[in-house]
């Protein structure tokens, strides 16, 4: 059994966001252990990518800041061989497709492999162009994760098929960020998903309360948190550990509740 | 072509949020492209709104004082609103209304583009928003009211480079937002399929026109066929209807800035690698890890990171070819031709206009250039004059 699937074993999973490289790389180490002590069952590795079409304004920030310090793909592939070395928590990076495009499939696969990732998440790779690369993540044991949205309609029967890892169900129209409302019929999406597949789904966009976790994986397998975490980086900067801690903690038993 | 794809260029990456409402631009357009109604009604408003067929132009003193070949000018500056971005404007808002959306989306760089969708929304009563980058409404200040006078609300970008691409970026985080009664009026032959398909269609009203007009005046097909290339969308409507003519040369004249040996250029063929950016697989302006790069041009309409999958497929297939042209070079060509031909050309257009007074000397007198005048040079007067050292502003 994969790291990623035995986290959805015997209850629902607190997933967590965090933009790598931001403030620094080696604070990003930092973070993803204090999140996981707090309680996190699986953190996304964010790398940050000149032009973030899917994200809102917090992440893009987060995006920006981490460019500037200096992180590059590969410094990211370092922190997590180190990371590795203390953490047995399935990580996945989310990326834009020219970040893996640029390194090489074959080479940036193979390097996950190497360095401890268990899967990737890419917006701008939808069902119809996954094709190209699939292949090459099953080689090296990587789960391509799938993702939903509010307008996929008769499309969510076709990707939840084919999913493996877990399903990324997108709340809400627009980009990431926080949100005071989540208006989609998000339930009737998830039925639709579990009547063809046990592939597990998780929710994410827009969530930054216990209440909406605790809501969400009542009939979800988890929920997943970026922005609010990213809001906290921007705030408190390097000392931003502490305070990740005490809003995961509280967002993550709100989901193993 | 097949699925959107142009050789190994093209796709569809995108969002999953965006597929179905460009799965459904997909199957709109194949069935409306077909229309007879559809067409009568845009071929109308080209000729009754936009002023077409555009003229082609013998420019004689040019022609005598290059010293070489015979050049003509196909004038798509003299459309209505003074650029061939009406063309495919009227093609994809006709659409959208057909589509039953009320409301079109954007991006814009010198401005062009986002006069003319400011102009087709309020022509077929829509509600219009344009994303122009912060830099560019600086640099077009005039554009930005004249938007805003068509009736449509102009949003500064203030993100990454505040340039085009970033225009584009906010566009696309708009559409996701608000996909059901808006279209995304991209203005390039850029971005996932369809849109690169729809907009040389739209576009392809140049060359089909030029095409005859050219047999008709000179009985013969010309030996070049040129145009300037952002993302290309000019030079791919004055391409599309000469492709298969093998002995017509193509030839796409990019933004070298001040140089494709400097870090400030926009000439995406001439520096750029293969990647996945807007939409689309193609070639682009970028670092070893992908992240995009900050491009410079003193076009606001050239000054974009990438270049459209049918060109960057052309280039691949070696049907075309794709020239850097500095700013210096441009400008000296804007210059040249308003006192030679009493026409101010758009900077972008002066693109192309440069390299034509590169190669017209070297080619023999009975030969034939046509080089595309995508669009008038009112909006850079103040700009070239500041290039100059002369303090002017609009």
């Amino acid at each position: 059994m994969s790291r990623i699937d035995k986290i959805f074993e015997n209850r629902k999973a607190f997933i967590a966001f965090i933009t790598s490289g931001d403030p620094s790389i080696e604070k990003t180490k930092e973070f993803v252990l204090e999140m996981e002590k707090a309680g996190a069952d699986l953190v996304e590795l964010g790398i940050p990518f000149s032009d973030p079409i899917a994200e809102g304004p917090v992440i893009q920030d987060a995006n920006i800041r981490s460019l500037s310090a200096g992180t590059t793909t590969d410094k990211i592939f370092e922190m997590v061989k180190e990371l590795r070395k203390e953490t047995d928590m399935p990580l996945v990076f989310m990326c834009y497709l020219n970040t893996v495009f640029r390194y090489g499939y074959e080479e940036f696969c193979s390097r996950c492999e190497e360095v401890g990732i268990d899967g990737l998440i890419i917006p701008d790779m939808p069902f119809e162009e996954k094709g190209e690369l699939l292949p090459i993540t099953k080689e090296h044991n990587l789960e391509l994760v799938s993702m939903i949205a509010p307008t996929s309609s008769e499309r969510i029967r076709m990707i939840a098929s084919e999913a493996s890892g877990f399903i990324y169900v997108v709340s809400s129209l627009g980009v990431t960020g926080v949100r005071s409302e989540i208006t989609t019929d998000i339930r009737a999406i998830i039925d639709e998903i579990k009547a063809v597949t046990t592939t597990p789904a998780c929710i994410g966009f827009g969530i930054n309360k216990p209440s909406q976790v605790s809501e969400y994986t009542e009939y979800a397998d988890g929920a997943i948190v970026g922005s609010a975490i990213i809001k906290i980086v921007a705030e408190h900067g390097e000392n931003a550990g502490k305070y990740i801690y005490e809003y995961v903690k509280e967002m993550a038993d709100a989901a193993h509740s | 072509m097949e699925n959107g794809r142009y050789g190994i260029h093209g796709g569809q990456y995108i969002p999953e949020t965006l597929m179905n409402e460009i799965k459904n631009l997909e199957k709109a357009y194949e069935f409306y492209k077909n229309d007879k109604e559809f067409n009568e009604e845009l071929d109308k408003l080209n000729r009754e709104y936009a002023g077409r067929p555009s003229l082609l132009y013998y420019a004689k003193k040019m022609t005598r004082d290059l010293g070489g070949a015979k050049i003509y000018f196909k004038r798509e500056d003299l459309n209505h609103t003074g650029a061939h971005k009406i063309n495919n404007c009227l093609g994809q808002a006709l659409l959208a209304k057909k589509m039953g959306k009320t409301r079109l989306i954007a991006e814009t760089g010198a401005g062009q583009h986002g006069v003319a969708t400011a102009t087709v929304a309020a022509l077929l009563d829509m509600e219009c928003e344009i994303f122009m980058g912060k830099v560019d409404t600086v640099r077009q200040a005039l554009n930005v009211y004249r938007m805003e006078l068509l009736g449509a609300k102009v949003h500064p970008v203030e993100t990454g480079t505040q340039t085009l691409k970033d225009a584009v970026n906010e566009c696309m985080r708009e559409w996701t937002k608000r996909p059901d009664d808006t279209l995304y009026l991209l203005g390039s032959v850029m971005g996932p399929h369809p849109f690169p398909m729809i907009v040389r269609d739209f576009q392809s009203v140049i060359s089909r026109e030029a095409r005859e007009q050219i047999l008709e005046l000179e009985g013969r097909l010309p030996d070049v066929v040129m145009a300037c290339v952002g993302g290309g969308s000019n030079a791919m409507g004055m391409f599309h209807e000469f492709i298969n003519d093998k002995d017509v040369r193509l030839i796409g004249c990019e933004a070298a800035g001040e140089g494709v040996d400097t870090d400030r250029t926009a000439a995406t063929i001439a520096t750029g690698t293969l990647g996945v950016f807007h939409g689309m697989k193609s070639y682009f302006c970028q670092n070893e890890y992908g992240q995009i790069a900050p491009v410079y041009s003193i076009s606001a309409g050239l000054d974009y990171p990438g270049i459209g999958p049918e060109h960057a497929y052309l280039k691949d297939i070696g049907r075309a070819e794709y020239v850097p042209v500095t700013d210096e070079e441009a400008v000296k060509a804007f210059e040249f031709i308003a006192k030679e031909e009493g026409i101010v050309a758009a900077i972008e257009s002066s693109h192309a206009i440069a390299h034509l007074m590169k190669i017209a000397p070297q080619m023999s007198k009975d030969q034939i250039i046509i080089c595309c005048l995508s669009g008038r040079g009112d909006k850079d007067v103040a700009a070239i004059a500041r290039y100059r050292g002369i303090d002017l502003h609009e």
